[in-house]
């Protein structure tokens, strides 16, 4: 008896392009800024009165806590993108998860590099202060949501399921960001400030405090572009791995 | 002084793992695309 499903082409997402000039480019600015800005920061800074060589991970620990920001900004951005009907791909929920992977690797550097900080001016490794707990809170949502994005679904229902759940995740960033301000907080305030001219830092931090921004943000961005490829592949294989079961189901009809 | 390039080591390090990581996990997929194509 020959089966009734017909043998067609099976039908595969498109290839992931090919890394041109742009992915080497970024990795080698990425390189240099990070290594001019441990040079700047351990080398060229010298110890501060109040927190003496302490002061020296200034460099890494605000870039660090923005580029978590920066990160799960992104994330946001591309799922409530996906979640409005007209604009929907699945190129945004990828795109969502790569960066709120990164997000969460900066985020857990800003609680170790924090806590290293800690312990040497607050005395203590760890204190249930607004800040730290935000931002310990803000750790653990998005490790929820990248587990939530290995929870097996049909492709649209994860994509709108994680998107929701990035999205009130995100509902933590303005509090832990206005954490130091909203309340009275173990965690100093922001360094410098535009609009008050009472804070800001000697020359050599505050080169120190930019390096560190321009290298965790190129950073960043060399880590998306191959994470970004890394989550389109991933889709491929399961999707490849699928149409390739399909493919040998239909086989064994046509044989019998 | 030791704290602190402590600091810097696990930050450029742990950054470096995960590249390290992500390049190693698309390697494998690659392969395993190019495999299952025969």
């Amino acid at each position: 008896m020959t089966s009734t499903i017909a043998p067609t082409t099976v039908e595969t997402a498109p290839a992931p392009r090919r890394k041109g000039w742009i992915g080497p480019t970024l990795g080698a600015a990425a390189l240099a800024a990070s290594a001019a800005a441990a040079v700047q920061g351990l080398v060229v800074m010298g110890p501060t009165a109040n927190q003496g060589q302490y002061s020296r991970l200034l460099v890494v620990h605000p870039p660090l806590a923005t580029g978590a920001y920066l990160a799960f900004g992104v994330t946001v951005v591309a799922s409530v993108l996906f979640l409005i009907p007209r604009t929907r791909r699945p190129e945004w929920d990828q795109l969502a998860g790569a960066s709120a992977e990164i997000g969460v690797l900066f985020c857990a550097l800003t609680l170790v590099t924090g806590s290293i900080w800690g312990h040497n001016t607050w005395g203590v490794w760890w204190t249930w202060d607004a800040r730290l707990t935000a931002e310990a809170l803000l750790l653990a949502l998005y490790l929820g949501y990248l587990a939530l994005r290995r929870v097996p679904a049909e492709e649209t229902v994860r994509g709108r399921r994680c998107a929701i759940a990035a999205l009130v995740a995100a509902l933590d960033i303005p509090v832990d960001h206005f954490a130091t301000s909203w309340w009275r907080t173990l965690h100093q305030g922001s360094s410098i400030s535009l609009t008050q001219p009472d804070k800001h830092l000697d020359a050599a931090h505050g080169v120190g405090l930019l390096l560190g921004f321009i290298a965790i943000a190129l950073v960043y961005a060399w880590l998306l572009g191959h994470r970004y490829r890394l989550e389109q592949l991933e889709t491929r294989y399961e999707s490849e791995g699928l149409s390739l079961a399909l493919e040998e189901r239909r086989a064994e009809g046509v044989e019998r | 002084m030791s704290y602190v390039i402590a600091g810097y080591a696990i930050t450029f390090g742990s950054i470096a793992g995960y590249a390290l990581r992500v390049r190693w996990r698309t390697r494998s997929l690659q392969r395993a695309l190019r495999e299952e194509r025969g």
